[in-house]
């Protein structure tokens, strides 16, 4: 165990480039919690790069909310080591606490206090951090200023959560769902405060199920599925793995099936599953494959009754990885 | 403690009073409700001459005689109706004429029957022609500070201040622990007992309102006199308002619903408003009970209040009071901050 220990010590050694202690925002190794017999994270090791905004996906039910609750300190782990910063929960819980900001997923704030009261509020508990003015400049809510929470639509509530989450200017910033149920115009204006959080190096960790949120907003991304991590890396590089940079499904007639070998010899295909009648083939380049599916089509008689392409996103990881769809339940 | 941690409670108390005074319907109930209940004791214990006592006999002989004495409304009615309206409550009496005499039914239990048996037997007696032996007569007082109403006024005080302070925090927990505020709360740098006596100092700073509303109705529509210091009766409020809302905290402590904590609620308020003398003296009950009646936070709210109001006893005398009332502040609020359900 001791030895172990020395070895997490030098994984957070000094960077020789930076000359920052540490160099990451966040190290977890062994993770490990589980609620009655559902395990939630199952030995999960992580290292989060300061000045990094990484995104946790996965479908619902991963453990992505226990992983970062866990980090958060408001989740006891059943075994396995955090540090945030160099620090751990069990000695520098106070520390931690200045130098964090959180979102939660569900906090509604009092509906009858106004967003000033809210953010004045949460700036009180902060030794120190950014002033009122600032902090309702960041998140855009100047007109709101003076209105009661419980008049703000859902994408304002969310910025007043964002903007409770920066009043102490913490190093690192936890997010969960930060868009979930939020409309697509609210959704992008949170996505803009984000990349400006981003852009000024701030050290952001956030969860999400939205596959095109992580590949806009992340320098890298986990896919989580079942409480482990399957897939780490840039979402460009993710994507890249699936071995095609276009996604081609279809759908033929089920009277005449379509057999995998009929498109084997077909240059330019990646890979290929099939479900019941329905087809996903990954390739490198539309314009040369899609033409020769058509022909094997054609040439067998078979009946095609639906056809689409796309470019591969990180969904797509995910269905290579588990043959699932991220929001299958 | 530095500049920070105090603007800190400083916040979080002004939360509280903010979330306090716009709810419209906690005003209502904490603030008005008290003076409708205070107008509605005003209007059954107004000075009225002395009731009048429904009574009936079995003959028209007899009803005469009762009817001719002051406090009886007599009617005559036979025996069968008169028994049956003496079960439904409409007589508290009923004279029956037998060959050997008068026989009185009546329930011995109710204190206006036995009145009224004393005084109608005292009627048929003159009206046969009992002649009493010594003279009197009557000299009425009807001194403020020795009515019912003197002795109901502090009870009803202590009661209000109990229900509204546990019942405020209750609610107000239970919803910030639902809506997931807590968890949110406890994520930040807040110090967790700051939260907590937020709770206290805020009800001391809002029942002050609700104090003086009531005991302004109580001195000037129902004559209540204030016969000790008001300074040491703000006092006995305050301590009484604290030391409820400590009460207050540990029942909110680890419930999840407004209908569990309503249950804790009704288990915590319901015995005290019957031991504690909220509308009868608690030395009522038996002596092997008085050392319980007496360690509850409402008997020594409600004592003190009634030492101070109608007695004008000073606070040094009231240390007992006060040690009972202290003590249910700190013991429920330090196994609070320790048992605290933050999610």
């Amino acid at each position: 165990m001791a030895y172990q220990s020395t070895l997490a010590v030098a994984d957070l050694d000094v960077d020789v480039f930076t000359n920052q202690w540490p160099r990451f925002a966040l190290s977890i190794q062994g993770l490990r919690k589980a609620f009655d017999d559902v395990v939630a994270v199952d030995n999960l090791d992580l290292k989060v790069r300061r000045g990094e905004c990484f995104g946790l996906l996965g479908p619902n039910g991963a453990g992505k909310t226990t992983t970062i609750e866990i980090c958060e300190g408001l989740t006891r782990a059943d075994g396995g080591m955090v540090e945030i910063l160099g620090l751990n929960w069990g000695e520098n819980a106070a520390e931690l606490r200045q130098s964090i900001g959180i979102q939660l997923q569900a906090t509604q704030f009092p509906e009858k206090l106004t967003v000033e009261e809210t953010i004045a509020l949460f700036r009180s508990f902060f030794h120190q951090g950014v002033s009122m003015d600032d902090a309702i400049a960041t998140v855009q809510l100047e007109e709101k200023r003076r209105s009661r929470v419980g008049g703000l639509s859902g994408g304002q509530k969310q910025r007043l959560a964002m903007a409770c989450a920066l009043v102490g200017d913490p190093q690192l910033l936890f997010l969960d769902e930060p868009t979930t149920g939020l409309d697509p115009q609210a959704r992008r204006h949170l996505w803009d405060l984000l990349e400006k959080l981003r852009s000024v190096g701030r050290t952001i960790i956030l969860t999400t199920h939205y596959m095109d949120e992580a590949e806009r907003l992340c320098d890298r991304v986990a896919i989580m599925d079942h409480g482990r991590i399957i897939a780490l890396g840039t979402p460009s590089d993710l994507i890249a793995s699936v071995g095609g940079e276009h996604i081609v499904e279809l759908v033929v007639s089920p009277d005449s099936p379509l057999h995998p070998d009929t498109l084997a010899g077909i240059p330019g295909i990646k890979c290929h599953r099939v479900s019941v009648n329905f087809h996903r083939i990954s390739v490198s380049e539309l314009h040369t494959t899609v033409p020769r599916i058509f022909q094997a089509i054609a040439d067998q008689h078979l009946q095609l009754t639906e056809f689409r392409t796309h470019s591969a996103t990180l969904e797509d990881v995910f269905v290579s990885l588990t043959g699932r769809n991220l929001r299958d339940e | 403690m530095n500049k920070f941690s105090l603007s800190s409670l400083h916040q979080l108390t002004a939360m509280r009073i903010r979330l306090f005074v716009r709810n419209r319907e906690a005003v209502f109930w904490i603030m008005i409700f008290p003076i409708l209940l205070a107008f509605g004791l005003g209007m059954a214990f107004r000075n009225l001459p002395a009731d009048t006592f429904r009574v009936a006999a079995t003959t028209p002989h007899l009803t005469q005689a009762l009817d001719s004495q002051k406090p009886f409304f007599a009617t005559t009615l036979d025996e069968i109706t008169g028994i049956r309206a003496l079960e439904t409550g409409k007589i508290l009496l009923l004279a029956v004429q037998k060959p050997e005499g008068v026989v009185y039914r009546y329930d011995n239990t109710n204190p206006d029957a036995r009145t009224a048996r004393l005084l109608v037997d005292r009627a048929v007696q003159a009206a046969a022609g009992r002649r009493d032996p010594v003279p009197s007569s009557d000299q009425l007082i009807h001194e403020s500070g020795s009515r019912y109403i003197d002795f109901v006024v502090p009870g009803v005080l202590g009661m209000n201040l109990l229900g509204s302070a546990i019942w405020w925090l209750c609610s107000a927990i239970v919803e910030a622990r639902q809506k997931q505020l807590l968890k949110r709360l406890v994520g930040s740098p807040m110090p967790r007992w700051q939260y907590l006596a937020a709770f206290p100092i805020s009800s001391v700073l809002l029942f002050v309102v609700e104090i003086a509303v009531f005991l302004g109705f109580a001195r000037l529509f129902l004559g209540v006199p204030f016969r000790g210091s008001l300074w040491q009766l703000a006092l006995l409020c305050f301590a009484s308002a604290v030391s409820f809302s400590g009460i207050g905290l540990l029942i909110s402590s680890r419930v999840r619903t407004m209908e569990a904590a309503t249950g804790w609620l009704n288990l915590t308020t319901l015995p005290m408003w019957i031991f504690s003398g909220v509308f009868f003296s608690s030395n009522r009950f038996p002596s092997v009970i008085q050392p319980f009646v007496h360690v509850l936070p409402l008997t020594a709210a409600i004592d003190s209040f009634r030492a101070n109001m109608l007695q004008g006893i000073g606070i040094s005398h009231l240390a007992g009071s006060l040690t009972v009332l202290f003590a249910w502040f700190i013991i429920p609020f330090l196994i609070s901050v320790r048992i605290f359900r933050w999610r």
